[in-house]
């Protein structure tokens, strides 16, 4: 009987232990919950892996210097395998369960969209690094977006097309999502630059050879430039077929291959080929007095230095997500979702790796075409031509 | 006129060829035992992929070349040993689905060692292009292609001609006979794994200059190497040949003369074509069904 007894006072007192002690943490100030939902493993997981190392590496970072408003951030992740209906799942655990206070992430336009409509349900601010127009027109209210669109991609290629008084493009757009998107932005936006798609035509993006595509690109009359639409091997074995065949038309890549793996893979046969690219793939040689410079250095350097791996425009995304994020919640002095939610849409003069963003009620991006730089390739390097 | 049509069958060729090597290996396994191996694509990668990550790490070609395919074996082994053997009297359907999961592995593995990016390896006879009527060709094409027709020969060689390959026909027809008239069928099982593996990774390397490779690449190589295969007729070697060069032609034909956005359709009507008028494929063995 005693020792029953004995053994009621050790376990209440050790429950009264326990809750004290919870509560001293919760007072201790409870952290900012970040919540994420990226493509880490699957087949986009070449945007997703760097996406993460960036959120990891910079919360750390910013935990160091004493985290934001006084309070540590905490970083609570899923990877959704690159499958849009893990996303929409992942983002329910993140509204009910985690509860988080913002949500950074959502890779894919797919994944993105598949967590539009909850978290518009939940009223949590959402900053996607997905690309396609769509996340962010129509506006909604509680979404936001880092990366450039394909619209941007097409348009300043077309503006540099019309600089060399190029008119006639043929087009050779990848039958991937992105490869589909672009060329539906690339066929809308020619006219407003007087460009005329004289042909239209596509590839697989596992496919091994596309000399007819070109033969037939070549063959068609008056093409004056080739513009492919692609990403990751596709548009490689594109140039080295063009290579092949001798073509001598200006050729122009989407910003789908602006990585050294391109250059790289292509090999000599991309001499020459023009591309619109994030400041942050050419961040040693931007001029000194480009005010861009300063933060694609040091992202550079911080993201180099940690992984021993070059930096991608993808990881830049999921940086400028944070600090967009990290800023707005500086200026709210809260965590009260519609405060934060109104300080991201007010961000002016954001100079991130994207380029200088100016957020309003009607653009939830806030990038213009000065994002992106014209890039060509000469010798196996970029060189910037504007 | 002709040069274009000349520059489509060289496109189909290079298409075709690259086929008809990931249709081989299939063939092998398929007549030792009725499995379908689905790792087959990821041999072909593991070939390429080992063979690109040696000659990175400074080996020079053709000593990477002999190492990367004496490793894609010595998986095919293991393969044999740690997965198919315990399950072999299992039914085909069993071990094709275990053949899936090895599959999943082995592509695993890749990209978390070798992570995920799309990886290079040098021409063996340069990247210059050969000029013929106006048309164009890499000289890599020819290597593949003549390879192919190689192989196909020292196939028919060892299933016609020797007391193994012999054998290993035999152990597909009836295993249980086999096994009463004195053969290892154990034995057999496991050389056809080795020997397919070994195909893949010779395919691997020759192709990987033309199509790259990265950890996912054998998903595609499988997969239009399963239906080549199919429509030449499973387990012939000469099917193989003719499946994926058909194969590689009509997709090459389509997007010349028709349109790059229906090559895919078209070349798959064919196949249903095929199939549907000859269930064994063109070239398939005229085989009683076991009941």
């Amino acid at each position: 009987m005693r020792s029953k007894a004995l053994g009621r006072l050790i376990g209440a007192s050790l429950i009264g232990f326990a809750t004290a002690l919870t509560a001293l943490t919760a007072w201790a100030a409870e952290p900012i919950r970040i919540g994420s939902v990226l493509s880490v493993t699957g087949p986009a997981a070449f945007l997703g892996e760097p996406e993460l190392k960036t959120l990891q590496l910079y919360i750390e970072r910013i935990n160091a210097q004493g985290g934001v408003i006084g309070r540590k951030l905490e970083l609570v992740h899923y990877d959704d395998g690159s499958v849009a209906g893990k996303a929409n799942a992942f983002t329910k655990r993140l509204i009910e369960s985690d509860k988080v206070d913002l949500i950074v992430g959502g890779t894919t336009t797919g994944s993105t969209m598949a967590m539009v409509p909850l978290v518009e349900a939940a009223r949590i601010p959402f900053i996607s690094l997905a690309g396609a127009v769509v996340v962010v027109e129509p506006v909604k209210k509680w979404v936001f977006k880092t990366p450039h669109t394909d619209r941007m991609a097409a348009e300043k290629v077309f503006e540099d097309m019309k600089k060399r008084g190029i008119t006639k493009v043929a087009l050779l757009s990848e039958t991937s999502g992105f490869g589909q998107s672009g060329r539906k932005e690339t066929l809308a936006s020619a006219p407003k630059y007087g460009i005329e798609i004289v042909a239209d035509e596509t590839y697989g993006p596992k496919d091994t050879d596309v000399t007819a595509q070109l033969t037939n690109i070549r063959n068609t009359p008056g093409v004056q430039a080739l513009f492919v639409f692609g990403f990751g091997q596709g548009p490689a074995i594109v140039t080295k077929n063009y290579g092949q065949l001798g073509m001598k038309l200006p050729m122009y890549q989407s910003h789908g291959v602006a990585s050294e793996e391109y250059i790289k893979l292509s090999g000599p046969a991309a001499n020459g080929v023009r591309l619109p690219a994030a400041a942050v793939v050419v961040a040693d040689k931007l001029p000194q007095e480009d005010p861009q410079r300063e933060v694609v250095v040091a992202y550079k350097k911080a993201y180099e230095e940690r992984y021993k791996e070059p930096i991608s425009t993808f990881g830049g995304h999921a940086y400028d997500g944070l600090m967009i994020a990290v800023d707005a919640i500086k200026r709210a002095g809260s965590t009260d979702k519609e405060k934060v939610r109104a300080a991201i849409e007010s961000t002016r003069n954001y100079m991130g790796t994207g380029g200088l963003v100016n957020m309003s009620p009607k653009d939830h991006m806030g990038l213009d075409l000065t994002a992106f730089r014209m890039l060509e390739i000469r010798n196996g390097d970029w060189v910037l031509v504007d | 006129m002709l040069a274009e049509f000349i520059q489509f069958l060289f496109s189909g060729i290079t298409i075709g060829s690259i086929y008809a090597l990931a249709a081989l290996g299939f063939g092998i396994i398929y007549n030792a035992s009725g499995v379908i191996n689905f790792a087959q694509g990821e041999f072909i990668m593991l070939g390429g992929m080992s063979a690109v990550v040696l000659t990175a790490a400074g080996l020079p070609l053709p000593l990477a070349i002999l190492v990367a395919v004496a490793v894609v074996a010595v998986v095919g082994l293991l393969l044999e040993k740690l997965a198919i053997e315990p399950a072999r009297n299992a039914d085909i359907v069993a071990l094709i689905i275990i053949t899936i999961g090895v599959s999943l592995v082995l592509r695993g593995l890749v990209q978390v060692l070798f992570g995920k990016n799309t990886r290079a390896l040098p021409a063996f006879s340069g990247e210059q292009a050969l000029h013929l009527l106006g048309a164009t060709i890499l000289p890599q094409s020819l290597w593949v292609l003549g390879t192919t027709v190689v192989i196909v020969a020292a196939l028919a060689w060892f299933f016609g001609r020797t007391r193994f390959g012999k054998g290993m026909l035999a152990t597909s027809y009836n295993r249980l006979a086999a096994q009463l008239v004195g053969i290892n069928t154990r034995r057999i099982l496991l050389a056809a794994f080795g020997l397919s593996a070994v195909l893949g990774a010779v395919g691997g390397i020759l192709i990987t200059p033309i199509t790259y490779t990265s950890y996912d690449a054998g998903i595609m190589l499988g997969l239009k190497g399963f239906v080549a295969a199919t429509v030449g007729g499973l387990g012939s070697g000469v099917g193989a040949i003719v499946g994926g060069l058909l194969l590689g032609i009509t997709e090459a034909m389509t997007a010349g003369y028709v349109s790059s956005a229906y090559k895919d359709a078209v070349a798959f009507v064919l196949i249903l074509l095929v199939l549907f008028f000859m269930p064994r494929g063109l070239f398939g063995a005229k085989v009683s069904e076991r009941v």
